[in-house]
């Protein structure tokens, strides 16, 4: 696991946002590229141990996107949004989880790209919800994903302290 | 919805930014308020006032060692704070860590 370039998650509470940032030893294009190019986005689309079948992948404004992972259990979900805006500078999309007991539930994603000194990429990601509620069950569901390993960093915290 | 006080809930002390940039100065290390100060670049009553809301929600300790006053976090205290964020932070540094690899992959081709 890389730990040089670190993800930040900023969700303040009551908030019907959050926000995502991340650096890359990658040039802007490259970065792009990698998010609309449906052969590079697969490969780092969702966890690791997730089958992913791009079902749909329109990359332009206006396009339509669908996915779903399957894990080892063979537990599908799908997601699907689509692409309101399309540009190496931005990407502007929705996000709708298909496995909720009601549809309608959501999420608009803005992605800024950033040149950095260097060669270097930052991301820039803001997450608005429908509500407070969405937002935290969202991160409450660590998106399906075990919550074990996730405590390493705290259990390092807690053994300094 | 009664909203409750920012010195009760550690998540409300949190909200404000400052107070988790005092939490990432301070780290692991036993600190005075001057070392804070220094770490942070701000002047000492902000400082003070933001330790002051982080002692009270017990996101903060304080000991006393004759006049001087030494304060460290209190990871236990944060642990609900951990809990919460900390899977969906993972899915996301997952899932970065993948795109890193692609990235460098696809430099290493061009350079060939």
């Amino acid at each position: 696991m890389s730990t040089k370039n670190k993800t930040t998650i900023t969700a303040e509470p009551g908030k019907q946002e959050l926000f995502i940032t991340r650096e890359f030893d990658a040039p802007c294009e490259l970065v792009y590229q990698a998010h609309i190019d449906p052969e590079l986005y697969v490969q780092w689309l969702g966890p690791r141990g997730y089958e992913i079948v791009l079902e749909t992948f329109e990359p332009y404004s206006g396009g339509r996107w669908r996915y779903i992972h399957k894990d080892e259990q063979g537990n599908e979900f799908g997601f699907h949004g689509v692409f309101h805006e399309i540009s190496p500078e931005r990407m502007i999309q929705t996000f709708e989880f298909d496995g909720l007991p009601e549809s309608g539930h959501v999420i608009l994603d803005t992605m800024k790209l950033e040149s950095l000194p260097g060669n270097r990429t930052r991301i820039s990601i803001q997450s608005v919800y429908q509500s407070v509620e969405d937002r935290d069950g969202m991160i409450q569901s660590g998106m399906e994903k075990g919550v074990n390993e996730g405590y390493e960093r705290l259990d390092e915290i807690l053994a300094k302290s | 919805m009664a909203r409750t006080p920012t010195t009760h809930d550690p998540f409300n002390a949190v909200a404000e930014p400052r107070r988790r940039q005092v939490l990432e100065a301070m780290g692991v290390d036993e600190l005075s308020v001057n070392e804070i100060v220094e770490r942070l670049g701000w002047n000492q009553p902000m400082v003070s006032k933001h330790l002051g809301v982080l002692k009270q929600v017990g996101l903060v300790e304080e000991r006393r060692a004759g006049r001087q006053r030494f304060y460290r976090v209190n990871a236990e205290r944060l642990k609900p704070i951990y809990d919460w964020l900390m899977p969906f932070e993972r899915y996301w540094n997952e899932r970065f860590d993948r795109l890193d690899e692609v990235l460098e992959d696809i430099q290493k081709k061009e350079r060939k």
